[in-house]
């Protein structure tokens, strides 16, 4: 899914990276620094989920969780998912630098795609049941974008990358259901035990007291 | 499970963060929009040279470049097919060109190049200091915040993760490919948000009451060294190197 260095060509990686930075600036635009630490943390917690292996027959798929970072981080999602990638790039050799742009807005446009269309609709007074169908259509319709986004920056490169594309988009129909269930169990999840956690934009009340504070 | 390389006194090691962010960028610039085999024949050297400097081992750089790798075999058993020109190779209906798998080549190739300078340069730095570094050199201080909140609380969580994995192991949890294991980690994603979030409302508390209001301080004493301005330099006119090679 992410798109390594050496393969997109010189106007795309430069095309991919203004359009990112964009994204990247509308979402820092939107976070006041009240949000910063919320950012950071819930980028470092997807970070951690993105390792999650699901086994499909001898093989296995990691999840994306773009659609449910765009639920929780809306436009932030887009300085959360840099600052996600550049380290996985730099830790675990999983896309790139000058890939950069085009992976982010590959995770980052479906994310926003998700928080317009389902995120802002999620609300703590929804029957749970409404609740996962929503976060299982925004899960599995970002798994299809970020797809969709990876293989038209492909595609621009060079026509021949069509296959490769295609390949990848096929690959992913296993991780678009899978996803799905996911993406609406988790938020399924946070509806029942904290749903004001749900209400867009989050409010700051203090949490319930914990021991290890 | 954060796997940045100890640092271990080399001379790579020692070299000013920011230099190093610097070079690494500009390098993976020049080598991504680079055609000619010279040019990437030149910086494979460069790579290697950075490998051997840094004094990195060799069995972590093959454990991080397996992932890119295996990437990059899709990439050179699909492109040829699809590029037209002389036939190399034929196998049962299907033609491998030559134009193609030079094409491919080139992409293994500088794949690799810019992965072997980010693991020297970049992986080995403490990982705060990427981010102040990152925000000596421009990048937005709200962004470079995140970036280092991140790095502050990915270990915590992977920890809390694995301490979930455990408890569902006790339970005989075995993921299966079935709709019982996506509701689990669903849940368990589900669960790494709200902790998050509860911990985030808490640091921002604490935080405010120590009087924070959108500031992190830089406290690496960055020192821009002889050695730094040698290695600065080396590197600016590889990659001017590179690009006249690539402009010839």
């Amino acid at each position: 899914m992410h798109i390594p260095d050496g393969i997109l060509s010189g106007p795309v990686i430069g095309a991919t990276c203004l359009l990112g930075a964009a994204g990247v600036l509308v979402g820092l635009r939107r976070l006041d620094f009240s949000k910063i630490p919320r950012a950071g943390i819930l980028a470092s917690a997807f970070f951690v989920a993105s390792l999650i292996h699901v086994p499909i027959g001898v093989s296995s798929t990691h999840l994306l969780l773009c659609g449910l970072m765009g639920f929780f981080l809306g436009w932030a999602a887009f300085p959360a998912l840099a600052v996600a990638l550049l380290l996985q790039a730099i830790l675990f050799g999983f896309g790139g630098l000058t890939s950069l742009g085009a992976n982010v807005l590959a995770m980052g446009v479906p994310a926003v795609v998700c928080y317009y269309l389902f995120g802002v609709r999620l609300g703590p007074a929804m029957a749970g049941r409404t609740v996962f169908w929503l976060g299982f259509v925004g899960g599995a319709l970002s798994v299809v974008l970020a797809t969709v986004v990876a293989g038209i920056t492909l595609y621009a490169t060079g026509r021949e990358f069509l296959a490769a594309a295609g390949a990848i988009l096929v690959g992913h129909i296993p991780v678009v259901v899978i996803e799905g269930f996911v993406t609406g169990s988790a938020v399924a999840f946070v509806h029942k035990v904290r749903p004001e956690l749900l209400a867009c934009p989050l409010p700051t009340s203090p949490p319930k007291e914990h021991p290890d504070a | 499970m954060i796997i940045f390389e100890a640092t271990n006194g080399s001379l790579i090691h020692r070299i000013d963060p920011r230099v190093r962010v610097a070079a690494a960028c500009a390098f993976a610039a020049v080598v991504c929009l680079s055609h000619r085999l010279v040019a990437l024949e030149i910086a494979l050297a460069a790579a290697l040279g950075l490998v051997v400097l840094g004094r990195l081992s060799i069995v972590s750089i093959l454990g991080r470049i397996k992932a890119l790798n295996l990437f990059i075999l899709v990439i050179v058993l699909l492109l040829p097919l699809f590029i037209p020109g002389e036939p190399a190779i034929r196998i049962s209906g299907l033609t491998w060109t030559r134009e193609g798998l030079h094409r491919a080549g080139l992409i293994a190739l500088r794949a690799n190049i810019i992965m072997l300078a980010m693991i020297c340069l970049l992986a080995t730095m403490e990982p705060a200091h990427l981010g102040f570094a990152l925000r000596k050199l421009g990048v937005p201080e709200k962004l470079t915040h995140v970036l280092l909140f991140m790095i502050r609380y990915v270990e915590l969580f992977h920890q809390e993760y694995h301490r979930l994995r455990d408890a569902l192991r006790l339970r005989a949890f075995r993921p299966a490919c079935n709709r019982h294991t996506f509701r689990t980690f669903g849940y368990i994603v589900g669960l790494l948000l709200v902790r998050s979030m509860d911990r985030a409302q808490r640091v921002l508390d604490a935080m405010k009451c120590r009087g924070f209001h959108g500031r992190l301080y830089v406290l690496a004493p960055f020192r821009f060294t002889p050695a730094d301005a040698a290695f600065a330099l080396l590197a600016a006119g590889l990659v001017i190197l590179l690009s006249w090679i690539q402009l010839r």
